[in-house]
């Protein structure tokens, strides 16, 4: 069956090694010049030439490590970039869409502090220029008990700690979300309990493990402002909410850092906040999720597992640990 | 003159209740078109749940409004209405957990009663539901004449489900407590304008321009 299919292709129609090759030149390329809108035009033309890239997909995904993609079926993108977790513009699903065309992403700088060589505040070229961007499909579980998959584009956090120097004395890394009331209309809500800007945290390892990136878009577009543009972490094995968006401050610690929800309600959410079906946030159960999108009659309700699915690419980091206490 | 009003009143009273009625029912054709033109999101199952609960609130607070509305316009007029709208509360209602029960759990029956036993904010909000069943059932006039004196006294339940549904608001609030406070407010502005002293601002207030009128 498999070297029928093969056969089946015309020679015309499969993208030649070195046009692969050029698309992934050329995405280094525009990650290097990756500032405001400058990448979605560059990517999507780089897809419009190279027709179809399925083949070399696949190869990709055979050559790289585990757990870097998955074959499950992907959130369209009009539902990873109109359903969103974003309370510094609303607490509604749709309200990131609706109001965060007001945030200015350019310039944007991050400021990398604490126990690093090289602290600095950096223009978010700098931080960008000397990485290659990559694809990672990964799933994403909410605290709320809903899922997606989506194809990110970004690079390791590691490379860029590597870069800047992580210094003997660090122990965890602390984020920062930029905080600017006037852009962001959550902010400004008077009964809210999260204490302004959100920040978070990871444990050094954990940030230093390959499957933790920083992304600077979706879908092979630059980030959606409500998705957390212009450069936010994915952590695939924790809930949505360890993955802080728009980040401006990366400071290494030889202290746990504070962390907003953890903050807001610690009987809630815990420093660690692993995905985990063993223990049920106390308002609902994780035994389960639904993936979005679903319809009525398929809820696509599907049984979770434990750090997302990302267990033998990460357990091992927690061995004798309790994660029933520490959730 | 103010006769005349009441008599005008009973007149158009049926066609009002007509009007009521269709216009309560917008809400549910709001469901169906969110439904068929497939404009609920990625997660249709809550948003409907989410839209369902919202209306059943809302037609609690019109139907809680009913005696304060009488006290401040002294008319006993808005009494004939509060029956079709706490129906209304009970037909929301009872929508919000169909829905819920259909499409969020899939009909896994064991993971409704975990749900109740486990989740504080389904444990009170399903007690309200509960509690809303004797109102609706006991709603009409035979057993209200049945009841006698015992029916007002059941139907104070109402105060009971008010309070539950609240809490059942306030433990879904991740961070950001505008929304429910906003309905708080507005349950306490409802409670305290049934206070006697209301009443009494109320009639001495029309008595005094009676008064001014002679």
């Amino acid at each position: 069956m498999l070297i029928k299919q093969v056969a089946d292709i015309l020679p015309s129609e499969i993208t030649s090694e070195s046009s692969y090759l050029n698309r992934r030149q050329f995405m280094g390329a525009a990650g290097a010049m990756a500032m405001g809108s400058l990448l979605s035009p560059a990517i999507s033309s780089a897809s419009e030439v190279i027709e179809p890239p399925p083949l070399d997909y696949l190869a990709a995904t055979k050559a790289s490590p585990s757990g870097f993609y998955t074959s499950e079926v992907q959130t369209p993108y009009r539902d990873v970039t109109g359903y969103n977790n974003f309370y510094e513009f609303g607490t509604d699903k749709t309200d990131p869409e609706k109001y965060a065309s007001k945030l200015v992403t350019d310039p944007w700088s991050v400021s990398i502090e604490g126990e690093v060589d090289k602290p600095g505040t950096y223009t978010l070229e700098d931080i960008l220029k000397p990485h290659d961007l990559e694809e990672r499909i990964y799933r994403l579980r909410c605290v709320e008990a809903w899922s997606m998959v989506v194809p990110w584009i970004g690079f390791p956090l590691a490379d860029l700690l590597k870069r800047f120097g992580v210094g003997s004395k660090a122990k965890y890394v602390a984020f920062e979300t930029l905080y600017r009331p006037d852009e962001m209309r959550g902010q400004r809500s008077r009964f809210g309990t999260i204490d302004w800007p959100y920040v978070e945290g990871l444990r050094l390892d954990e940030a230093m493990h390959p499957l933790t990136i920083l992304a600077v878009g979706v879908y092979g577009k630059t980030m959606p402002k409500q998705n957390g543009a212009p450069i936010r972490l994915i952590v695939p094995w924790k809930y949505g909410f360890k993955s802080i968006k728009s980040i401006v401050k990366i400071r290494l610690t030889e202290r746990k850092p504070a962390t907003s929800w953890n903050k807001t309600a610690p009987s809630e959410y815990g420093f660690y906040s692993n995905v985990n079906p063993a223990v049920s946030h106390p308002r609902w159960s994780q035994a389960t999720e639904r993936r979005l999108p679903n319809s009525l009659f398929k809820p696509n309700r599907i049984e979770t597992l434990p750090f997302n699915g990302y267990a033998e690419q990460v357990a091992s980091l927690y061995t004798g640990l309790n994660l029933k206490r520490h959730f | 003159m103010a006769v005349v009003n009441k008599s005008r009143a009973v007149k158009y009273r049926s066609y009002i209740k007509v009007f009521v009625f269709l216009f309560a029912l917008l809400p549910l054709l709001q469901l169906f078109l969110g439904v068929l033109q497939n404009s609920l999101g990625p997660d249709p199952a809550k948003a409907l749940a989410h839209l369902s609960g919202e209306w059943a609130l809302r037609f609690l607070i019109i139907t809680m409004a009913i005696t304060p509305l009488r006290i401040i316009t002294r008319s006993s007029e808005w009494v004939h209405y509060r029956r079709m709208m706490g129906l209304f509360v009970f037909f929301y209602a009872v929508l919000h957990l169909l829905i819920y029960c259909v499409f969020l759990l899939g009909l896994q029956w064991q993971d409704l009663w975990a749900d109740i036993l486990e989740r504080p904010y389904i444990t009170v909000g399903f007690g309200a539901w509960v509690l809303l069943l004797p109102l609706a059932v006991t709603s009409t006039k035979r057993w209200q004449r049945k009841l006698g004196r015992q029916w007002s006294r059941l139907h104070k339940l109402i105060y009971m489900a008010s309070a539950l549904i609240l809490l059942h608001i306030i433990w879904q609030a991740r961070s950001d407590l505008e929304e429910p406070l906003v309905y708080v407010l507005i349950f306490s502005v409802l409670m305290l304008l049934r206070l006697p002293i209301v009443k009494r601002i109320f009639n001495d207030r029309a008595k005094k321009s009676a008064a001014h009128q002679h």
